[in-house]
């Protein structure tokens, strides 16, 4: 059996496979059907959804609701996670679990509402105080949109912090034919939480980066959250010690495992002197200017990247190693290329292919710097 | 002997207050009511917002989260929407109401059953007492040094005439704030409680404001004081309960649903289509039925649609790629077959015109003007379709009986599969075959 469908159906089958039972959001363009999805299926399931006032009152609710046993997700697009993003910081530093998409489209501001674009990608990772790590995947097919939001699920629920997922208009919008199959194989994990017999504890005194199990409201223990520097039982705290072990706890919860982080496809050739960097949805336009290349016998190597931050350096530095050209190929002014340029040997050359215009970039667009 | 003698950790007293401050006096009434209710602590949550008033959750034996300012009100919304059984409490000042007025006018609407406690001192006490949404007219504070020239927030009334279950305005020293607090705890449905009191370090000596003073300001403004509302509204998080429970289960509850390849189709290399008409020509669903017919053809399709933001008028153009393997690539560099339904249409596509060759097609409305292509043409009498919903799908028709890639019968069956009531589609592409000119 094959289907018809979109990333953002993908993105609600993924979620709900997952376990997710609470979802919070305010309609935008284009991840309104993400919210229309959830506020059909989830009450008939025995979760909730909730259109809210704003953006700021989704993430709110939503931090809210997992603190009191939810599994929860919210979708948005920029305009969206700019309202966001404090409270993106308070689910950081209260290690809330929680999936964000960002159906992004073009800004700034306003933007294009039903235009497509790559254009949060650093905003995603910088767009709260603090600077602490973030993580992002990025789907580049709508079976990954399923895929991809199971890993964030468990990944959220690991770490227990936000994870987003970073997709697109032309992703979460156009409809594709998948085999059915490929929109199974999430297994719903049941949360880790606070054994009865344990006492509430924050975060981890000796263990930087290594999550105490989440305690809910109206669970066994006595819970204590707060989105000011706290010590490990939860209280407000200025001394220095304390603060120094919260901030790197919070900074070596995704620095510490970095590389199982790492997710690529890394398609080399050998010989090839030219290597093309894409994530997203110009993944499609960059396997079908690599398939055309290669039939017209030229040697070129491709990396896909799911998880965009952190950047994952180890697959990276692999895929550069004696190449010469770099193409990294994206629907902004170049804003992930940066990253590759540090990553880039001296002598290698990092060109852009981008895009502003609201258009996709085309395997023709690719083919002419092959 | 009480089970809890006491919601306040001793071991953390004396609390951290201004001496005279009102904060200290509501955090004890709140302690008193608590006591008198006997709740369990483990479903009490004790949500405070940021000010002077956000020290107070440190000092509870309950549960307790202290979060950004403003938005204590959506936290609690989240924790009581997730599980009804909590007692939600929201410590917040004057100053929160104003970041964060626009949650309490949309809690005290949606009648979420939590508390809301405001410490309503006129002022931002813990950064410099400086003007908030409460300061009266005239007074003093850092920022309106020569007198405030704004008019003062009701809160009460602000969250009343917005559906709020219970709402009072009360003073700190008053004798019955105990007894006011146990209410709103109880009360099934979104309770506010607006305390006045004394800020000690900034806006009583700057206003020259004591207890009397404080009474006299309630009047002098026409506020009200004491019990301002008190309704049986529907809590939310139970009455979302109650209504969808009889929906679990529904067959609404699965998505998705797979189609079977079960007719021949005759293509060897994918073809690009572009159909642009207006709003209401159904061009969307249109493509869809043409990209489902695809797949019960056993080909593959992927279908985008381009449309301004408002849906109802203007352009409508939907873009489809059906290949007899993986589409690889949906964006569309230049369609093999442009179908042209109106002059919005023609308008948004014209451009793609010049590009094409003599093996491309473009089928359209006779009623438009003549095109210049190299591409082939076909018009269609579309105004023999009355129905504007359903010439999008005859034009797909058009195309198919042009050259059969899809079958007719894969379309009509796309369509009996996707639409209820089929019969005025399924006759449309029937005179779709009879429409080329």
């Amino acid at each position: 059996m094959r289907e018809l469908i979109d990333g953002n159906e993908a993105i609600v089958r993924g979620a709900l496979d997952s376990g997710c039972d609470f979802f919070a959001g305010y309609p935008i363009t284009p991840a309104t059907s993400i919210l229309l999805l959830m506020s059909q299926l989830l009450p008939t399931m025995g979760g909730v959804a909730l259109q809210t006032e704003d953006e700021i009152a989704a993430m709110g609710v939503c931090i809210g609701a997992v603190l009191s046993g939810a599994r929860a997700m919210t979708a948005t697009s920029g305009p969206g996670i700019s309202l966001y993003s404090e409270n993106i910081g308070a689910a950081l530093m209260c290690e809330v679990p929680l999936v964000i998409v960002d159906c992004q489209r073009m800004g700034p501001a306003t933007g294009g509402a039903t235009t497509v674009a790559q254009s949060d990608i650093q905003f995603l990772q910088w767009g709260t105080s603090g600077g602490y790590p973030q993580i992002i995947l990025s789907p580049s097919t709508v079976a990954e949109c399923y895929t991809l939001t199971g890993k964030a699920f468990a990944l959220a629920e690991k770490l227990r912090m936000p994870v987003f997922i970073a997709a697109d208009k032309e992703m979460v919008s156009t409809r594709v034919t998948i085999a059915s199959d490929s929109l199974t194989g999430i297994t719903s994990l049941s949360r880790e939480t606070l054994p009865p017999e344990e006492p509430f504890q924050s975060f981890p005194a000796h263990q930087p980066g290594q999550p105490y199990p989440l305690a809910h409201f109206g669970g066994p223990q006595l819970v204590r959250v707060s989105t000011s520097s706290h010590d490990e039982e939860g209280y407000l705290t200025k001394d220095a010690r304390a603060m120094e072990r919260l901030n790197n706890h919070l900074w070596a919860k995704v620095n510490r495992i970095k590389s199982e982080l790492e997710d690529v496809s890394w398609d080399p050739q050998n010989e090839a002197e030219v290597l093309i960097i894409s994530y997203g949805i110009t993944v499609q336009a960059v396997t079908a200017a690599v398939n055309a290349a290669r039939k017209a016998g030229k040697q070129v190597a491709s990396l896909v990247l799911r998880s965009i931050w952190p950047v994952p350096e180890n697959a990276l530095s692999t895929a550069l190693l004696g190449v010469q050209r770099i193409l990294v190929v994206e629907l902004n002014h170049g804003q992930y290329r940066r990253e590759v340029e540090r990553l880039a040997a001296p002598g290698q050359q990092v060109v852009g292919i981008n895009r502003v215009d609201g258009r996709l970039i085309t395997p023709e667009q690719i083919l002419e710097q092959v | 002997m009480l089970e809890f003698p006491n919601y306040l950790n001793e071991n953390l007293l004396p609390l951290p207050f201004c001496p005279g401050c009102g904060h200290s006096i509501i955090v004890d009434r709140l302690n008193e009511a608590l006591i008198q209710l006997q709740l369990d602590p483990h479903q009490v949550v004790i949500v405070t917002d940021i000010g002077c008033s956000g020290l107070a959750d440190k000092f509870f034996t309950t549960n307790a989260f202290h979060g950004l300012h403003g938005r204590s009100v959506t936290y609690a919304t989240g924790m009581k929407m997730a599980n009804p059984d909590l007692h939600v409490i929201v410590l917040m000042g004057d100053g929160g109401c104003g970041i964060g007025g626009h949650h309490l006018i949309n809690a005290a609407r949606r009648n979420i059953g939590i508390t809301v406690l405001v410490f309503n001192n006129f002022n931002y006490g813990m950064t410099g007492g400086q003007v908030s949404v409460s300061t009266p007219s005239g007074a003093i504070t850092s920022t309106t040094r020569y007198g405030n020239l704004e008019q003062p927030l009701d809160i009460c009334q602000t969250v009343a005439v917005n559906g709020a279950g219970f709402v009072a305005r009360t003073i700190a020293s008053d004798d019955g704030l105990a007894d006011l607090i146990r209410t709103s705890i109880t009360h099934d449905g979104f309770a506010l409680l607006d305390i006045w009191e004394l800020c000690t370090a900034h806006f009583a000596p700057q206003n020259q404001l004591n207890q009397s003073r404080l009474e006299e300001t309630i009047a002098d403004l026409g506020f009200t004081r004491g019990i301002i509302q008190r309704n049986n509204r529907p809590e939310l998080s139970w009455a979302y309960r109650q209504t969808h429970a009889p929906n679990r289960h529904t067959p609404q509850s699965r998505i998705g649903g797979g189609l079977k390849a079960k007719f021949r189709a005759e293509l060897h290399a994918p073809k690009r289509i572009i159909i642009a008409g207006s709003a209401g020509m159904r061009v969307g669903s249109a493509a869809q039925i043409l990209a489902s017919a695809a797949l019960l053809s056993g080909l593959s399709a992927s279908q985008r649609s381009e449309y301004p933001v408002t849906v109802r008028s203007g352009f409508s153009i939907s873009e489809l790629v059906i290949s007899p393997g993986e589409v690889l690539f949906s964006g569309i560099t230049k369609p093999d077959i442009l179908i042209v339904l109106s002059q919005d249409g023609l308008t948004q596509t014209a451009n793609w015109l010049q590009f094409l060759t003599e093996d491309d097609q473009v089928f359209i409305d006779d009623q438009l003007p003549i095109v210049e292509t190299r591409a082939e043409v076909y018009q269609l009498s579309l105004r023999n379709i009355r129905r504007k919903s359903l010439r999008s799908l005859a034009a797909i028709a058009s195309v198919l009986g042009n050259e059969e890639f899809i079958s007719i019968e894969a379309l009509k069956e796309a369509i009996s599969l996707q639409i209820e009531k089929s019969g005025p589609f399924l006759k449309a592409a029937e005179q779709g075959l009879h429409l080329v000119v």
